[in-house]
């Protein structure tokens, strides 16, 4: 294997609590607390994990759109958490975002053709001659047309205007690209056409993705492999046919037993799990997930399980799993 | 008139919605209609599912049927609801009020927005049964607590405190569930009961969704854009595009023998478990939802669908009979043949 375009370690971001009339910190809320993972160049990698999961500030810390409390973001080699803001700025080139909401996410004051130029101008991409053209052919690289430049975010659909999003990600050519729930927030017609869009984009543009999702069946459909996050940690890593054959982890085989079947009359056997997840503020001992595990033990609150290998290219944080 | 035959006879329907058209005043001069002519009937006992995307008209119709339309703008403009034979559009405020929470329990998507942040959740589920079954205070919360055990909260007795703000989303939406059966109203309406939910969380909510339906009887119109959720909890299926019904059928017709193009392209563009294996293209609908202030002439799905055509353009599709209660709204449905996805 060549050298990861992206390694994650030990990624920790504590958000602190304040609390009496100082307003002291009191108590921190753990939102990641230690994961570490690679992203090799050219492999869309997908985070799945319920809410409260920490997978949406792991994808904001890479970016340092949050900073983090500890560990390392290695883009290209590079300690990427220790870089001051100029040099900062060259990375951002490299690493762009697809954000969750394409309502919240475009500034509805702005015309798309200003939505896709300011990019380039802040990161000096071009004359500004040529930048209408680029824009234009962003747009239609994403389906949509030179006439849309000039209008306004507010008189596209959810689905279009997610394709402007997508757009603007793409316009300083990054090299790596975390998509933050992507399609979650769009109709079930259109979201398989953003998932084609982004399989076509992936594969004419040998896009690297961080690919953030709840919905494991998207997740499956899009991604080489797949990270399971619960309450801050990684539980499972794997191929994504692996996870999806053979998941190793009980919360893994849990979260994909719960995933309802179209199909009628046809039921897997189900993992009901009990209860919701617990707080990040103070996470139960040993393994995370032991207060919801159908197969934990004594010992599970005594010892914090490491990520294992359980197969080729599968690892799984369980103490019970071989 | 071919909301007479909408499902197979099982004797008279709890719940009998007929042609019903609710329109929005947009303005003095512009009004849409958000329901267009739906027809559909719920016997006890069944769950229905409605499903659409926004704009659809599938929340409207359940907002209709509550008589929760907003206020000066929205009105039932034709049709009926009959609530066992009793036509309740024409109700008065105070007599809707009777029926909401005693005859119709609601659920909705947002449980955080849906209870009052102020009072406690046995507060909120006293206030129900106090005012429907007439009971006194006490007896009340030990209803409330009652209620709580039911839908699986763990330690109701000290639970029935709770704001909902010290709730979890799972919790709360628990907490929904009780109070919209606490008088043991006979329609269960969920509205996106589950789409706010996490995975293991919706697993729960659908477990205790068919306990309960067991245990009380209830029937349910479950609302929803999840085909997976769909396929779990229906009985019969009515599909809604552009504030109309397209199709309805029985869950295994729909699933096995989708015959209008609509219904049969959402099928087709789900990810389903299993695409790592066996990978496709998703066959994605192209376009987007249509306005209900633009609606195309003709059929309202024409532009978007791949067998389109000429007569689609023009002519408007009445809801036809296939047989075996299967309703069918497509001008080519006879000559089309659309299960290729059983084929793959």
């Amino acid at each position: 294997m060549t050298i990861p375009l992206l390694q994650v370690e030990n990624l920790r971001k504590y958000f602190p609590i304040r609390g009496g009339v100082l307003q002291r910190i009191v108590d921190n809320l753990k939102a990641v607390d230690g994961v570490s993972f690679e992203v090799q160049a050219s492999e869309v990698v997908g985070l799945v994990g319920e809410s409260g999961s920490g997978k949406t500030t792991v994808g904001r810390t890479i970016l340092r759109l949050e900073d983090a409390t500890d560990g390392a973001v290695r883009f290209g080699g590079t300690n990427v958490m220790c870089l001051g803001a100029s040099d900062m700025r060259a990375y951002r080139k490299r690493m762009q975002i697809i954000f969750q909401d394409p309502y919240a996410s475009l500034n509805p004051r702005e015309k798309v053709r200003d939505i896709l130029v300011h990019p380039l101008k802040l990161h000096q991409i071009g004359h500004s001659s040529e930048h209408e053209d680029r824009a234009a052919a962003l747009l239609e690289k994403v389906g949509l047309s030179r006439d849309h430049l000039d209008r306004f975010p507010h008189e596209f659909s959810g689905g279009q205007r997610q394709r402007i999003g997508i757009a603007r990600a793409l316009a300083v050519e990054p090299e790596f690209i975390v998509a933050d729930e992507p399609v979650s927030a769009l109709d079930v017609s259109i979201q398989a056409q953003v998932i084609n869009l982004l399989d076509d984009l992936r594969s004419d543009l040998d896009l690297t993705m961080l690919f953030i999702a709840h919905d494991l069946g998207v997740v499956e459909h899009i991604c080489d492999r797949v990270i399971v996050m619960y309450l801050g940690r990684v539980m499972e890593i794997a191929s994504t046919a692996d996870l999806y054959a053979r998941p190793n982890h009980p919360y893994t085989q849990a979260l994909l037993s719960a995933v309802p079947i179209p199909e009628p009359g046809k039921r897997r056997n189900r993992v009901i799990l009990k209860g919701d997840i617990p707080s990040p503020i103070s996470p139960p001992s040993g393994c995370v997930f032991r207060t919801r595990c159908p197969i934990a033990t004594n010992d599970c609150a005594n010892i914090t399980p490491e990520l294992k290998t359980v197969g080729e290219g599968q690892a799984s944080a369980c103490i019970h799993t071989t | 008139m071919a909301h007479d035959t909408l499902a197979p006879p099982k004797g008279t329907p709890l719940l009998d919605v007929s042609g019903l058209q609710t329109s929005f005043d947009l303005s003095k001069k512009l009004s849409i209609k958000a329901v267009d002519g739906v027809s559909f009937q719920v016997h006890a006992g069944e769950t229905l599912a409605i499903v659409g995307e926004s704009g659809s008209g599938k929340s409207v119709t359940s907002l209709s049927i509550m008589g929760l339309l907003p206020k000066d703008i929205g009105r039932v403009s034709a049709g009926s609801i009959k609530l066992e034979g009793r036509e309740i559009t024409q109700l008065s405020d105070a007599e809707m009020r009777e029926i909401r929470g005693k005859e119709i329990g609601m659920i909705f998507q947002e449980p955080m927005t849906s209870l009052n942040p102020v009072l406690t959740i046995g507060q909120q589920i006293a206030e129900m049964v106090i005012r429907h079954q007439k009971l006194s205070k006490a007896k009340a919360r030990a209803r409330a607590i009652e209620m709580l055990e039911l839908v699986g909260i763990p330690e109701p007795a000290t639970r029935v405190d709770n704001y909902p703000h010290e709730m979890s989303g799972g919790m709360r939406q628990r907490a929904m569930i009780a109070m919209a059966l606490a008088c043991e109203p006979r329609i269960l309406i969920a509205d996106e009961p589950t789409t706010a939910l996490d995975v293991t969380i919706q697993a729960q909510m659908l477990e205790l969704m068919k306990d309960l339906q067991d245990k009380l009887g209830m029937a349910i119109i479950f609302i929803t854009h999840d085909l997976g959720v769909v396929a779990e909890v229906a009985d019969r299926v009515v599909v809604m595009y552009g504030a109309q019904v397209v199709e309805t059928a029985s869950v295994e017709d729909i699933f096995r023998n989708p015959r209008m193009p609509y219904t049969a392209g959402l099928m087709n563009s789900i990810p389903r478990l299993g695409s790592s294996i066996n990978k496709k293209r998703l066959e994605a609908i192209p376009g987007t939802v249509p306005a209900l202030t633009s609606l195309p002439d003709g059929c309202r799905f024409h532009p978007r669908c791949a067998h389109a055509a000429s007569i689609c353009k023009t002519n408007f599709p009445e809801l036809e009979d296939a047989g075996d209660g299967h309703m069918i709204r497509c001008m080519r449905w006879r000559e089309l043949s659309l299960n290729e996805r059983q084929a793959s």
